[in-house]
C-alpha cells in the first residue's frame, strides 16, 4: 500500500508531537549554518528514515512525494519555468535511529531559465547499521541554473552505506553545479555513481570532497557526457585518506560536441595504511573537443608543509591546515 | 678576498663551518660568517653558487653540517618549524600555492600577534589591496603577488632573521619601491635580513653584501664593492 501526498505544507505548529522531536534533533545539527531551520521558516523539506516530516514549498517550487510499498521515498520537485529562487531550498534527510534503512527517489525538474539552489543535509549520526541510497534524476530545462550543496553529517564510529547516484540533464544553455561534502565522522562504504549529459553552451562543474578514515571505502564514479556544442564540463575531486581507508576515484569526460571543453581535476591525500586510485578517463569523440585531466595521488605536499613550518607551524598544525583546505 | 670591518652591531646568526649535502654532493662547502641584528646582508653568487641551497640548509629545509647559531643559541638540530618559533624563517623564492586558504587565513596564521589590523597593515605596505585577502593562495594570484603576500607573512612573524630569496623576481617595476619598504621595515624593527639577490636596485639596499662562488664565501663588504667585483671579475663567481 502506499501513500501519495500532494503538496501538503506542514509547519512545525500543527506537526504532531513524535514528529515535532525527531524534526528538532534533526535540524539541531544544522542550525548553527542555518538558524532559519529552528522556527521552520525555510523551504525544503525534512525526512527521518522515510517519513516526511516538514515540507513547504516557496512560490514557484512544487514538492510532492509518495511513499512506496518497499519504504522507498518518491521526492518530485518541480521549479516553475522563469523563477529565480533567491534563497536555498533547504533537503534534510536523515536517520536518526541506529539502524535503518533510507531509499529516496529524487526527481528534480528546473524550468526554462529558473535559477534555484539546494542545501540538502544527510545526518547520520548515531549510525550502528545504516544503508541511505539515493537515487536522482535531474533534468535543467534550457537556461535554467542549478546548484545542489550535499553536505554529510555522521556519527564517529558504525558502519554507513552510502549510494547517492544518478542521472542529470543539462539543456542547451544551462548550468549545473554540484557539490558533495563528507568531512566528519565516519565515511562509510562510499559508493557514489553520476551521469551527467550537456548539451549546447551548456556547464557542468562537479566537486566531491570527502575525508576517509578507519576501514571506509569510497568509490566515486563521475561521467560528464559533453554532448554539445560549446559544452563545458569539470570534475573535481579531493579525498583525504587515513588509517586503512581506501579510495577508487574514476572521474571521465567524453568530448562529443564541437568545441567542447572538459576537465578532471583529481587528488588524493594519502596517510597511514590508506591506499588510494585514481583514474582520469578523457574521451574525444570529436576532432573539435579538447579534453585534459591531472591526477594527483600521495603525501601532503612538501612545499606547503614546509612553509608553513617555517611560519612557526608544527608538523600536525601545518597537515591539519593543508588537509583542512583541500576539504574546504 | 675583501673584508671591510665596520660593524658594530651586535651578532645576531652565525654560520660555524657550515656544509650542505645535496644529492651526495657537497653544495655549501663550509662557510664561517656572521649576520648582525638589524642589518640588510646582501648574498650575491651567480648561478648554482650555492645561495638557496645555503639558505634552504640555514632553515632546516636540507640537512646540514656544522652550526647555525642564532641568538646565542645552536640551532643546528631544530626542526623548521623550531626554528620559525625561535625567529629565523624565510620568504622562498617559489612560494607555495595552497588551495582552500584564503591569504587571510595565511596571513593569520603567519602573524606573531594574530591580529587582522596588523594582516591588513602588512598587505598595504606591500601594495596589495584588501579584496585579496579574500582570494585562495592558488592560481588566481599572480606568481608576483603570492611573493608580496609572502614578504607579508614574514613581516608579520616579527622574525629576529628573514631569509628573503629573491623577493624581486617576477615583481613589476612599479611594485619595486613596496617591496623596498617592507624590506627596510623589517630592518627597522630590529631584525636581521640576509637578502638573496641578483638585481641592482636590491643590493642598493644592503648594508653588507657577501659573494658567493662554488659554495664558499669569496668576498665580502660594501654591497656596490662587492656587485663591482661581481660583474668585474674574469674568474666565474
Amino acid at each position: 500500500m502506499s501513500h501519495l501526498i500532494d503538496e501538503v505544507i506542514y509547519m512545525k505548529d500543527v506537526m504532531d508531537e513524535k514528529y515535532k522531536k525527531e524534526y528538532e534533533t534533526l535540524i539541531r545539527y544544522i542550525e548553527s549554518d542555518y538558524p532559519e531551520s529552528l522556527d521552520g521558516r525555510f523551504a525544503g523539506m525534512v525526512v527521518n528514515s522515510n517519513r516526511v516530516l516538514f515540507a513547504n514549498s516557496p512560490e514557484g517550487i512544487k514538492v510532492k512525494w509518495i511513499i512506496l510499498e518497499d519504504n522507498a521515498l518518491n521526492v518530485n520537485i518541480r521549479v516553475d519555468p522563469g523563477i529565480r529562487i533567491d534563497t536555498p531550498v533547504h533537503l534534510c534527510f536523515g536517520i536518526l535511529n541506529k539502524i535503518g534503512k533510507q531509499k529516496i527517489n529524487m526527481d528534480i525538474e528546473v524550468g526554462k531559465d529558473s535559477v534555484v539552489k539546494f542545501v540538502s543535509h544527510c545526518i547520520f549520526p548515531n549510525s550502528v547499521d545504516i544503508s541511505h541510497l539515493m537515487d536522482a534524476r535531474i533534468h535543467l530545462h534550457p537556461g535554467a541554473r542549478m546548484e545542489y550543496h550535499e553536505v554529510h553529517i555522521h556519527g564517529k564510529s558504525g558502519h554507513i552505506t552510502l549510494v547517492p547516484s544518478g542521472k542529470v540533464r543539462v539543456d542547451a544553455g544551462a548550468e549545473f553545479k554540484s557539490y558533495f561534502t563528507l568531512k566528519s565522522g565516519i565515511a562509510g562504504d562510499v559508493d557514489i555513481d553520476y551521469e551527467i549529459s550537456i548539451y549546447d553552451d551548456a556547464v557542468c562543474f562537479l566537486e566531491s570532497k570527502i575525508h576517509g578514515r578507519e576501514k571506509d571505502k569510497i568509490k566515486i564514479k563521475e561521467s560528464v557526457f559533453l554532448k554539445g556544442n560549446n559544452s563545458k564540463g569539470i570534475i573535481k575531486t579531493r579525498v583525504v585518506l587515513r588509517d586503512y581507508s581506501f579510495g577508487d576515484i574514476t572521474g571521465e569526460i567524453i568530448g562529443e560536441g564541437d568545441n567542447s571543453k572538459g576537465h578532471v581535476d583529481c587528488m588524493e591525500v594519502v596517510f597511514d595504511n590508506a591506499v588510494a586510485k585514481a583514474s582520469p578517463i578523457v574521451f574525444a569523440k570529436n576532432p573539435k573537443s579538447k579534453v585534459t585531466h591531472e591526477a594527483a595521488i600521495g603525501s601532503i605536499d612538501r612545499k606547503q608543509l614546509i612553509t608553513l613550518m617555517a611560519r612557526g607551524l608544527s608538523e600536525e598544525e601545518a597537515i591539519d591546515i593543508i588537509v583542512g583546505g583541500l576539504l574546504r | 678576498m675583501f673584508f671591510i670591518s665596520f660593524l658594530d652591531l651586535p651578532i645576531m646568526l652565525s654560520l660555524k663551518k657550515f656544509k650542505v649535502m645535496r644529492g651526495g654532493k657537497e653544495i655549501v662547502k663550509g662557510i664561517d660568517c656572521d649576520f648582525h641584528r638589524g642589518q640588510i646582508h646582501v648574498i650575491l653568487g651567480a648561478n648554482g653558487s650555492g645561495k638557496t641551497t645555503m639558505a634552504n640548509g640555514m632553515i632546516g629545509i636540507y640537512p646540514s653540517q656544522g652550526k647555525v647559531i642564532l641568538d646565542g643559541v645552536d640551532i643546528s638540530d631544530f626542526t623548521i618549524y623550531n626554528r620559525a618559533k625561535m625567529g629565523l624563517t624565510i620568504a622562498f623564492q617559489e612560494p607555495a600555492r595552497f588551495e582552500g586558504l584564503t591569504v587571510k587565513d595565511y596571513l593569520l596564521i603567519s602573524s606573531k600577534d594574530k591580529s587582522i589590523h596588523d594582516v591588513e597593515s602588512a598587505l598595504k605596505m606591500v601594495g596589495l589591496p584588501k579584496h585579496i585577502l579574500y582570494q585562495e593562495m592558488d592560481e588566481s594570484l599572480s606568481g608576483g603577488e603570492r611573493k608580496r603576500v609572502e614578504l607579508a607573512a614574514v613581516y608579520l612573524m616579527k622574525p629576529k632573521y628573514a631569509i628573503l630569496d629573491e623577493p624581486d623576481s617576477g615583481i613589476d617595476v612599479r611594485s619595486f619601491r613596496k617591496i623596498a619598504d617592507i624590506i627596510l621595515a623589517l630592518r627597522d624593527s630590529g631584525a636581521g635580513v640576509i637578502l638573496i639577490t641578483h638585481s641592482q636596485e636590491m643590493i642598493s639596499l644592503g648594508d653588507v653584501a657577501t659573494i658567493m662562488a662554488d659554495g664558499r664565501i669569496v668576498g665580502r663588504g660594501d654591497p656596490t664593492e662587492i656587485r663591482e667585483l661581481f660583474l668585474n671579475s674574469p674568474c666565474p663567481i
